[in-house]
């Protein structure tokens, strides 16, 4: 199930005897908005084969999803198609009564949205939402879509199809509403599907899945899929030809394979290398990452010349002034000095601009790997219930939510502790009862060596000055009616630091340690982009110079080229001040990237924990294993190297955690005895499992094993 | 724009905000910009700056006697004997009477929505703040007088006490505070969970701060907003008192009392009676949804992104 080589286009390669299944020629979409008239696509030109999988990637912005909503007619409002034609097997659905086209769409048609949640109606049940198309499009009675409803169910994997038909969706998980959203999706046999970030909403073992049952339905139905994402890992194990858009154009578009080995336009260049991924592969330590200076283009402004040369390294005045329009060929590009082509695999290319010696091993404090003899923070045995109410008048506590289970770790002044799991594992509760923002049902939080729970009234107020929390939406963590310089006074003001002119000052050296200009501070937080917000929520978290950072999920809301500038910007923040960092994400590259060590989550439990390299590349618990193969990678042919250890189901509900190892009701390995709750042993690499995948290698001998 | 040249730190881009041309403006200027855009809004305004002004300045330049009766002047048909809207059952002049009537609809519409919203906002975030026990103790008190019709209270209140423009305001502010204090714990319950909340008490602040510098200027939209809504509800309740008979007692005057007493003339053929009464109170009243409306749009600061 999971030989997901790549594959090569059926048809592609051979003289255009096929017609293209949708073609897009010269598109135009402008969406207006009350500051003015955005031209979300301009001229966009795609070709889809009939059984081809087309990947389009781009970053938040790019019009990769208008494109979607422009050939759905799903276009929010005030967005129209103003110009170009958009073929579908031959026939301009532009040209068409409103009437045909509605049959086209609802019928020829299929789309998969990203949130599964939100595209199912909570008040019908699956069954009559699955089956809806069919007694619109073909008329067919109650009975008969019922049967071809649990049909196209069983088809997308669905277990017991029978009874889910009469479920309500809230009934089901994140991933088995997904594989309703397809069904649905399917029910008519369409010629295309189109799926506009399909498993971005779930986590990766759920991704992997998902992304299968998509190869696979592609193949039994015989149709094209459209797989619209931001995400370069999914499309290059999935797509069989790849398009990428940058401000509202295609800029490159070619062969999956060809496309990873030698991109052309010097934003898919920039763009692999800002992926956290190839600067753990391309050396030893942790290099720099390349990061895309400065923001994508507002599309409402009128704009001359290549869309990127704002933001590109390679830029020559022609650029700015000559309109580039797609190059002829299989790989086309629209850039006037492009990669040449054939040239070394840019992902080992060093980035040529802006690098500087890489961290010193021996920065601040203590080296990675080894905690230093005095933790920043020390978690003993951390146990957090939460109590889960039954319904009715009094509220009986009808159980508990064991949200975390006894977990222990340290983390040492100036190293960064990686924390990795999927939804629901706990991660983010340890992370808020490390702040203090919650209290533990037991266990200890020691901070220093002092124990929060012993902390109250001006001592508690003064713990918080030793460590803070760094959000993943700082939107939703500042104050929408506060100022900037409002919120950077605001911890200083808690903790009475210094008076308003030595508070000004403090203010001033923030911004210049995140890189943002004085100018922001006359401004509201609605004002900024996701990037620049994070970096004033890592000023607002330095403001009291805490020694240790607890950042959830800091990074996880950013596109890869301002996600590359935060981390980047974290790592010097940390070289220079010695700040140690709890890093909690459910991106393993990211963590990889960042991480001394790494701690792995499974449903409030650690299950492993070690230096960063020895649990990624020679990963001891099986969950970690099955976690580091479903992340897609970049690497075109990384799928084969894998050892192929596939968890199947999803997350078990915490209000009702399995005895003993919580994994084994989705372990291959497991047998009787992990019944029995095995301890979390090993030196530097601990892991909590029986029948552990390797024995502890020594660092060194593991770390020999990574660069051969 | 480009005289700044502070150091920025190596690799780190100095980047700006989107636009970094645009006007650094304060969250009131961009909420006036956006209530300016709503046309409705604008049209309120001006309807009611045009009310107000009518029947608080227009008796300085317009002098009519609204005291004494004169019996030799009654139902005179508009434009008769210099009456440019004629003249009712009892010889007063009908348009210095509306003016006069609009006065005590709008002071009376004012001040109860005003009180009507500080009661209730005050009780609704206390409850919110407080929660627990507290918050189901003063809940059940709103529900329980939520579930009494509040026509049949006021007809009951008002049969009771002698009505008066001040004894009016209080009793329509006692029963219209309900609607504000639910609107308002509900703000509370969910400000209080916001990140930026827990982001304040992860550095250490208190229940205190959160309230002052983070729940109330966020509750304080939705406050104001409804409080426009409550303004027009109480002019209407004004109207209703007054048409039942329950009013300010003559010869003051109100739309309500004036519109029921022209109802008597239906069959007469004294349209000048009823209908300017009648469409006065739907310009004042539809005055203030249309500002409301506009407000609504710009306390959402989360709009402004777009």
């Amino acid at each position: 199930m999971s030989e997901s080589t790549v594959r090569h286009a059926p048809a592609a390669g051979e003289p255009a005897v096929v017609q293209p299944l949708l073609e897009l020629r010269d598109l135009d979409t402008d969406i207006a908005l009350r500051r003015g008239t955005v031209h979300a696509l301009d001229g966009v030109s795609l070709q889809v084969m009939p059984g081809e999988t087309l990947g389009v990637v781009g970053e938040s912005g790019s019009g990769k999803t208008m494109t979607a909503l422009s050939i759905m007619g799903l276009l929010p409002p005030g967005g129209r198609v103003t110009g170009g034609q958009i073929l579908f097997e031959g026939r301009d659905l532009r040209s068409l009564s409103a009437d045909e086209v509605r049959r086209i769409r609802g019928v020829r048609m299929g789309m998969v949205f990203q949130d599964p949640l939100t595209s199912l109606n909570p008040t019908m049940r699956i069954g009559v939402q699955v089956g809806e198309p069919l007694r619109v499009h073909e008329r067919v009675g109650r009975a008969e879509a019922r049967e071809r409803t649990i049909e196209i169910l069983r088809r997308v994997g669905m277990p017991r199809p029978e009874r889910i038909v009469d479920n309500y969706p809230h009934e089901l998980s994140g991933g088995m509403r997904q594989r309703v959203a397809i069904a649905m999706a399917l029910v008519c046999s369409p010629r295309l599907l189109i799926a506009d970030e399909p498993t971005t909403a779930l986590d990766v073992t759920t991704q992997r899945q998902i992304l299968e049952l998509i190869d696979d339905l592609r193949e039994e139905f015989g149709m094209a899929v459209v797989l619209v994402t931001h995400d370069l890992g999914v499309i290059a194990g999935r797509a069989d030809r790849v398009a990428v858009m940058y401000a509202g154009r295609v800029v490159e578009t070619a062969a999956t394979e060809e496309l990873f080995r030698s991109p052309r336009h010097r934003y898919t260049e920039a763009l692999m290398e800002a992926l956290p991924e190839s600067a753990v592969r391309e050396s030893g330590e942790h290099a720099r990452l390349y990061s895309i200076p400065g923001l994508p283009p507002d599309l409402s402004r009128p704009l001359t010349g290549c869309r990127f040369a704002p933001r590109c390294r390679h830029v020559t005045d022609e650029c700015r002034t000559t309109e580039v329009t797609l190059s002829a060929g299989e790989h086309q590009h629209a850039c006037l000095h492009p990669v040449p082509a054939g040239s070394a695999a840019p992902l080992s290319r060093p980035g040529p601009v802006q690098v500087q010696p890489v961290s010193d091993p021996a920065a601040p404090a203590a080296g990675p790997g080894e905690p230093a003899a005095e933790p920043v923070l020390s978690v003993r045995d951390l146990v957090k219930n939460y109590a889960a109410h039954g319904r009715g008048l009094l509220r009986r506590t009808a159980g508990q939510v064991s949200a975390v289970a006894g977990v222990s770790f340290d983390v040492g002044p100036g190293e960064t502790f990686g924390l990795v799991g999927e939804s629901g594992c706990g991660k983010s509760t340890v992370g808020r009862l490390a702040v203090g923002l919650e209290r533990p049902t037991a266990g200890q939080i020691l901070l220093d060596g002092t124990d929060l729970a012993g902390l109250a009234g001006r001592e508690r107020r003064r713990m918080h000055r030793q460590v803070q929390l760094m959000f993943q939406d700082s939107y939703a963590a500042m104050n929408p009616r506060m100022r900037v310089d409002a919120i950077l006074a605001e911890p200083l003001e808690i903790q009475k630091v210094g008076g308003p002119a030595a508070r000004r000052a403090r203010i001033a050296t923030l911004l210049d340690q995140v890189g943002l200009s004085r100018r922001v501070l006359e401004r509201y937080p609605h004002e900024f982009s996701g990037g620049q917000l994070q970096r004033i929520g890592l000023a607002r978290s330095l403001a009291l110079q805490p020694r240790l950072i607890v950042g959830d999920e800091p990074v996880s809301a950013l596109d890869v080229s301002i996600q590359a500038q935060v981390l980047n910007l974290m790592r010097d923040l940390q070289r220079e001040l010695g700040l140690a960092y709890v890093f909690i994400s459910h991106d393993l590259s990211v963590v990889d990237y960042m991480a001394d060590r790494i701690g792995v989550m499974y449903l409030g439990k650690l299950v492993e924990v070690g230096p960063a390299r020895d649990v990624v590349r020679a990963a001891r618990h099986p969950y970690t294993q099955a976690l580091i193969d479903a992340v897609p990678s970049v690497t075109p042919n990384a799928a084969t190297e894998r050892d192929g250890v596939t968890i199947r189901g999803e997350l078990p509900s915490a209000l009702n955690p399995p005895t003993g190892c919580r994994f084994r009701t989705r372990c291959p390995l497991a047998q009787d005895i992990c019944e029995t709750e095995p301890p979390l042993a090993g030196d530097a690499h601990q892991v909590a499992c029986h029948f552990p995948l390797r024995p502890e290698s020594t660092a060194a001998s593991a770390r020999a094993g990574a660069a051969a | 724009m480009t005289t700044l040249s502070e150091p920025i730190r190596p690799g780190a881009v100095p980047d700006q905000p989107a636009d970094a041309d645009a006007p650094v403006r304060g969250l009131w200027r961009q909420g006036l910009a956006v209530f300016c855009e709503n046309r409705l809004a604008l049209v309120g305004l001006g309807l009611f700056v045009l009310l107000a002004g009518i029947c608080f300045l227009g008796p300085l330049f317009y002098h009519t006697d609204q005291v004494h009766t004169d019996l030799t002047a009654v139902h005179l048909a508009p434009g008769e004997q210099g009456h440019p809207l004629g003249t009712d059952g009892v010889g007063y002049d009908q348009l210095g009477r509306l003016m006069l009537g609009g006065q005590t609809s709008i002071i009376v519409g004012l001040a109860a929505g005003i009180l009507a919203t500080a009661v209730g906002t005050v009780w609704g975030a206390v409850a919110g703040f407080a929660g627990g026990w507290v918050d189901s103790a003063m809940m059940r008190v709103v529900d329980a007088m939520m579930s009494i019709p509040s026509l049949f209270l006021f007809m009951l209140l008002a049969a009771i006490v002698t009505p008066s423009v001040s004894m009016l305001i209080v009793i329509i502010g006692a029963f219209a505070w309900l609607g504000p204090a639910r609107l308002v714990r509900g703000e509370a319950l969910t400000l209080r969970s916001r990140e930026y909340v827990q982001a304040m008490r992860g550095m250490g602040g208190t229940g205190g701060r959160a309230v002052r510098r983070h729940i109330v200027p966020n509750a304080i939209g939705t406050v104001i907003v409804n409080a426009t809504f409550q303004v027009a509800d109480a002019i209407l309740y004004v109207a209703y008192l007054s048409f039942l008979g329950l009013g300010v007692p003559p010869p003051a005057a109100n739309w309500g009392g004036m519109l029921s007493d022209g109802l008597a003339d239906t069959y007469s053929g004294h349209w000048w009676l009823l209908y300017p009464p009648g469409i006065a109170i739907i310009l004042i009243v539809l005055a203030f949804n249309f500002i409301g409306d506009g407000m609504r749009d710009a306390f959402e600061v989360r709009l402004r992104r777009r």
